[in-house]
């Protein structure tokens, strides 16, 4: 086991070391910390995600905060070499033309806008939606599917037949109608309605972990200790289930992403001056033969973003486990 | 690994308490349980797990409850903690110092739960919470209960632990049950039952999991707790040595329905109820010989969705006859001792033989 991992003279300490055992017992939060850094993927999705935070806040600003990047990207420009990206990363003596930004490092779109500030407006907010989607969607789901499988009978079949029924409407038709209803309300609001779509996988996968939880034996022991239903599903039905609980987050949020472009494709979604990736993408769909740039620096930060959310998600299930005792190389 | 070892510093090794030491029951009744019944429907049937169960606890008593699986021991217990399955159903009545825990309201129901009745259950590997902490657990124990603070439970916490021999109590309240061995598992479980002063504690097989020479300290540790906060002890056990070693009285169980019950010298001497003899008389002896075979009581227990009319236990016993033992089903009578109660038409045969469980032994050497 990991205890003895530690090398015995290397934290003697506290009462261990006057039993002479030497060995320092490390807290959960250690342990959780280390299983996280060693999971490679984790670490690289967790660098990834930061760069592409950083970035994005940085660059154009974040509000009344400026960024270091002067062009805005809602004004238009002249369109300098029919708008080919100007960013370089191959040095000059390569036959590059040397590290450098440029006049305009991701191009120009058909109007002259600069496209990196137009992205980097785009990273912002799709994250925006994204995350406040994850946080929504597990939440509801998390309660409907844990009330539905503690309590079994009546309350189980209602809430039941109301995920189907959630599931049977067509989550695309859905959440667009109630975005139109909502009228524009801006990001936050679009994001709290697609949250509200999106629950019902979580609800499902919940319902059935905490099935086969609310079984085991330190359940009924926990209720033969006189504890309350809210204080067993919140101390210890929950935590058992926090590695579904992560995967849901992490899919939800590419599922956020990928169902906010669907909805910026129909015009449903953000509505422009502002822009999201998914809109981005669906406003220059005709330029890929002309200008492809146009269509892959969006979709590089979706895959960037999706990816690394995933990554971090994988980690932390398998750190967050105290039964997992072994640690990857 | 360290922190896997049993208790071994000096100071907690004592002599062992048996029951003789413990401190004796009072003749007050905490516990009376009448008529229970509880039933499971199923798609073959109903299943009649417990047929009518009558036995009361006093203050401070160890009343043993032995019989083979499914013979009703566990279910009658769970009705008491009202943690049956929501499709069971039970009828009769069960008598907490005068209060009918069947007709109570669940939340009445909990309130006594963990306080004043509390369980330790058979596997200590999955009876606690893998992702909480032992002193969180403790605590919340406390915490059902009593509103006290979160500090204050966990120095009840800290001092439960001590009192059960657990080594460095303070440090251990962080540490996560994946952390402790199976004999201190069942500890932190002995621990979190006493942990309220409770009136009763229900043990279901508290030893089953654990080997051999834990057992021993797990039971001599409840004993000692037992005393510390004056409780009685329902101990459900199918291991004749460990009614024989820490019960006042024993009630033996077949087919969901009391067989047997009276104090345990005067059952393990002068049992009346066949089924009782012939478990005494499966036991294996030290002085045995060599090539002596164990005797078991032939056959398997009915079915107890179709319970036969007539003594469950006709079918494999020596002494059944044709006519009382298939048609009447035998009532727990009062037989030769003081308080001493058996089912069996044929009890007086068998006290007319110095040795009852000799029946067996001829029947199982017939079938050889």
């Amino acid at each position: 086991m990991r205890r003895t991992r530690t090398k015995p003279a290397q934290a003697p300490s506290g009462t261990d070391a006057v039993q002479g055992m030497g060995v320092r017992t490390r807290t959960q939060g250690e342990l959780v910390f280390r299983r996280f850094v060693r999971h490679k993927g984790a670490v690289a999705g967790m660098i990834g995600l930061g760069a592409i935070v950083l970035l994005a806040v940085t660059s154009i600003g974040a509000g009344p905060i400026p960024g270091w990047w002067p062009k805005d990207f809602s004004s238009t420009g002249t369109i300098v070499d029919s708008g080919k990206p100007t960013l370089s990363l191959l040095p000059g003596f390569l036959g590059g033309s040397g590290m450098q930004m440029g006049e305009h490092p991701f191009g120009q779109d058909n109007v002259g806008r600069d496209y990196f500030a137009l992205t980097m407006r785009g990273t912002q907010v799709s994250l925006v939606i994204a995350f406040i989607v994850g946080i929504v969607s597990t939440f509801v789901g998390t309660l409907i599917g844990a009330v539905a499988g503690y309590f079994r009978g009546k309350s189980e079949a209602a809430l039941m037949r109301l995920t189907d029924l959630v599931i049977t409407i067509p989550t695309l038709l859905f959440a667009g109608l109630v975005a139109v209803m909502a009228g524009d309300r801006g990001i936050v609001v679009l994001g709290l309605v697609l949250g509200l779509v999106t629950w019902t996988p979580t609800a499902r996968l919940i319902r059935g972990e905490v099935l086969s939880i609310r079984e085991k034996e330190f359940v009924i022991a926990a209720r033969s200790f006189g504890t309350s239903a809210r204080r067993i599903i919140v101390k210890h039905i929950l935590p058992n289930t926090v590695g579904i609980i992560i995967v849901s987050v992490t899919l939800a949020i590419a599922t956020a992403i990928i169902l906010e472009s669907a909805l910026s494709f129909l015009g449903l979604g953000v509505q422009p001056p502002d822009t999201s990736l998914g809109r981005i993408i669906h406003d220059y769909q005709n330029a890929l033969t002309v200008r492809p740039w146009l269509f892959y620096w969006p979709g590089f930060f979706i895959i960037g973003i999706v990816l690394s959310v995933n990554f971090i998600g994988d980690g932390l299930r398998d750190a967050f486990d105290p039964r997992q005792n072994r640690v990857r190389d | 690994m360290s922190t896997n070892t049993e208790p071994a510093n000096g100071s907690r090794v004592h002599a062992g308490k048996t029951l003789a030491d413990s401190l004796p029951p009072s003749d007050e009744e905490i516990l009376r349980v009448e008529d229970l019944t509880v039933e499971f429907p199923t798609d073959d049937g109903i299943v009649h797990a417990v047929r009518g169960v009558d036995y009361s606890v006093r203050e401070r008593e160890v009343l043993g409850i032995v019989g083979e699986s499914g013979s009703g021991k566990s279910v009658s217990s769970m009705a008491i903690m009202g943690l049956l399955p929501g499709n069971a159903r039970v009828h009769g009545s069960i008598r907490y110092r005068g209060t009918d825990l069947l007709r109570m309201r669940e939340k009445e129901h909990r309130s006594l739960r963990g306080d004043k009745i509390a369980m330790i259950f058979q596997d200590p590997m999955t009876s606690l919470n893998p992702v909480q902490t032992i002193g969180d657990q403790l605590a919340e124990a406390v915490l059902s209960h009593h509103l006290v603070s979160r500090k204050q439970a966990l120095a009840r916490a800290k001092e439960m632990l001590d009192l059960v021999g657990i080594p460095r109590p303070e440090a251990r309240l962080k540490s996560y049950p994946h952390e402790f061995s199976g004999g201190m598992r069942q500890r932190v479980m002995i621990a979190m039952a006493i942990i309220n002063d409770p009136d009763l504690i229900i043990a279901d097989e508290p030893t089953t999991a654990l080997d051999v020479t834990v057992q021993a300290q797990i039971l001599e540790k409840l004993l000692e707790v037992k005393d510390e906060v004056n409780a009685a002890i329902l101990m459900i056990t199918h291991d004749l040595g460990v009614i024989a070693g820490m019960a006042h009285r024993v009630l033996v169980m077949y087919a969901g329905r009391p067989v047997e019950i009276g104090n345990v010298d005067v059952v393990f001497n002068q049992p009346r109820m066949p089924y009782m003899a012939g478990l005494l008389g499966s036991l294996p002896h030290l002085d045995a010989t060599e090539h002596e075979r164990l005797r078991p009581i032939v056959g398997t227990p009915p079915s107890l969705i179709n319970v036969p009319p007539g003594c469950p236990f006709s079918p494999r016993c020596p002494l059944a006859d044709d006519s009382a033992c298939v048609t009447t089903e035998p009532e727990l009578a009062p037989v030769d001792a003081d308080e001493h109660y058996a089912a069996c038409h044929h009890w007086s045969r068998l006290a007319q033989v110095d040795d009852p469980t000799a029946y067996f032994r001829a029947e199982s050497e017939r079938s050889r």
